[in-house]
């Protein structure tokens, strides 16, 4: 069974968000995203400024199997971007919630939308894992 | 459920993700692809293949039979213990199958096959075969592959030295019978290595004696970057029946002398080569950040392509891959990945070889 913080929220495409104390929000791939996708080669996001659309492609996850879009789980702004993924995508499978954060960004909307940690068990267990 | 080795528990004990492949459920990995990868290139691995099939022709006219099948040419096998790569093609010079032909023995012939053609390849020799020769599918077989350059180390204490000392002293693309163990210096990795057919019930034994002694377990996946970056075509990605081996990198593996061997698919591939042949399989190396996948379009100065194979090349730590593109494709060209046109350059594979790269 992968790792779920409860302090988190999620979405049902396996991203997280966290809420920082200056209000942005940092998002990433789930531990269960980064198990199934094996290790991580490769990791393209935007540059800080592009506006996201709720549920829009921003960026791409490739590990030695596969490529995987990641999709924003709420419209907003980019406000920051891992860098250290350039050189490190690994660090989504050591760290996927803390070191592997991919994006922050502001948003204005509610999070009303998004899964709380039980939820998204609940997703997973759906999925058969 | 798919149809399983007979190792599929211990894939399952030892913690493996399982994946379909080809119709059986194999390990693609214990953990972590990249750290098999590297065991291979470094120290030793070892794989379960035993999907693949082995394919035992027994008679008189064995040889005869595979001097019709294959492209190559079985005559080259002048002495058992010797192994040979090959195509068999079907009649238009598609290719049926890449597999590895081991003259075993006086009237005793095996033939190594890939695990998605097993049952068509077998449906195909057995349609040629004429009456006196028996053609027996070894479903009491399991292979492995002790691949690495720590593989002779360890196939010695696995083993014993006196026992192991005829096997180390193999020749590449040769073989040995020891007892009910067939050991070849063969491999699918670019590395130093050997392939052992046991009995099914001795397979698990083997693996954890090699295990114990420190080779890692490797699924699949390693199996593919690690085939990739030693230039390897891997069947149904980087050729099918729809494309013949003068279009696949492979015309080194068909012989045309003599040229009265009449094998099957020699006129189609005669009348290919007299017309030109249109296409080329070639190595790729993305000089733009990014990763190859197969199927991504390649943009040349003589027209598109595709890529048949693409990874992200542990050992060269950038995306390395093989693509079909027009013959007069050279150098300098371009890939399309998510709508982008990324920059590329055409190099000959292999990109690595006993663990060093070739590429500049």
């Amino acid at each position: 069974m992968s790792h779920i913080p409860p302090d988190l929220k999620y979405t049902k495409t396996h991203e997280w968000v966290r809420r920082l104390p200056d209000g942005q929000l940092e998002v990433g791939i789930t531990d269960h995203a980064q198990e199934a996708l094996g290790d991580l080669v490769f990791v393209e996001v935007p540059e800080p400024g592009r506006t996201l659309a709720v549920g829009e492609a921003y960026g791409v996850v490739e590990s030695v199997k596969a490529a995987s879009d990641v999709y924003s789980p709420l419209a907003g702004s980019v406000t920051a971007v891992n860098t250290a993924l350039a050189s490190a995508p690994e660090l989504i499978n050591q760290d996927p919630y803390g070191r592997g954060w991919l994006v922050r960004m502001r948003s204005d909307s509610q999070q009303g939308e998004l899964l709380s940690a039980a939820d998204y068990a609940r997703v997973l267990e759906a999925e058969g894992e | 459920m798919g149809r399983r080795t007979p190792l599929y528990a211990l894939h399952q004990a030892l913690g493996a993700r399982i994946v379909d492949f080809g119709g059986w459920d194999m390990p693609l990995h214990y953990g972590s692809q990249l750290e098999e990868h590297h065991a291979v290139r470094r120290a030793a691995g070892i794989f379960d293949v035993s999907h693949m099939c082995c394919i035992d022709l027994n008679g008189r006219r064995a040889r005869d039979l595979l001097a019709q099948l294959l492209a190559n040419d079985i005559g080259k096998l002048a002495t058992p213990g010797r192994a040979l790569y090959s195509c068999m093609l079907d009649d238009s010079g598609g290719i049926l199958d890449d597999l590895i032909a081991y003259y075993l023995g006086a009237e005793r012939m095996r033939l190594v096959v890939n695990a998605g053609t097993r049952d068509a390849d077998l449906a195909w020799v057995r349609r040629h075969a004429p009456a006196a020769i028996e053609v027996v599918e070894r479903t009491d077989l399991a292979l492995l592959a002790l691949q690495g350059p720590a593989s002779p180390q360890h196939l010695e204490r696995l083993l014993g030295a006196s026992v192991a000392a005829p096997a180390l002293a193999l020749a590449p693309f040769t073989a040995l019978e020891i007892g009910s163990l067939c050991v070849a210096r063969t491999g699918y990795t670019g590395e130093d290595g050997f392939e052992l057919i046991v009995p099914a019930g001795e397979a698990l034994d083997l693996w954890q004696r090699l295990q114990a002694d420190g080779v890692a377990p490797c699924g699949l996946g390693a199996r593919d970057t690690l085939r990739l970056e030693a230039g390897m075509n891997l069947y149904g990605s980087d050729m099918n029946a729809s494309t013949n081996p003068l279009e696949c990198g492979l015309a080194w593996t068909v012989a045309f002398e003599p040229a009265d061997r009449q094998f099957i698919g020699r006129a189609a591939l005669e009348t290919a080569r007299a017309r030109g042949v249109a296409h080329k399989l070639v190595g790729l190396l993305l000089e733009d950040r990014g990763v190859l996948r197969a199927h991504q379009r390649v943009v040349t100065a003589a027209g598109d392509g595709e890529v048949t194979s693409g990874t992200f090349s542990p050992t060269l730590q950038r995306s390395i891959g093989l693509a079909r593109v027009p013959a007069g494709a050279n150098k300098d060209v371009q890939v399309e990945i998510r709508g982008k046109l990324l920059g590329a350059r055409i190099v000959r594979p292999p990109f690595v070889r006993h663990g060093r790269s070739l590429i500049n």
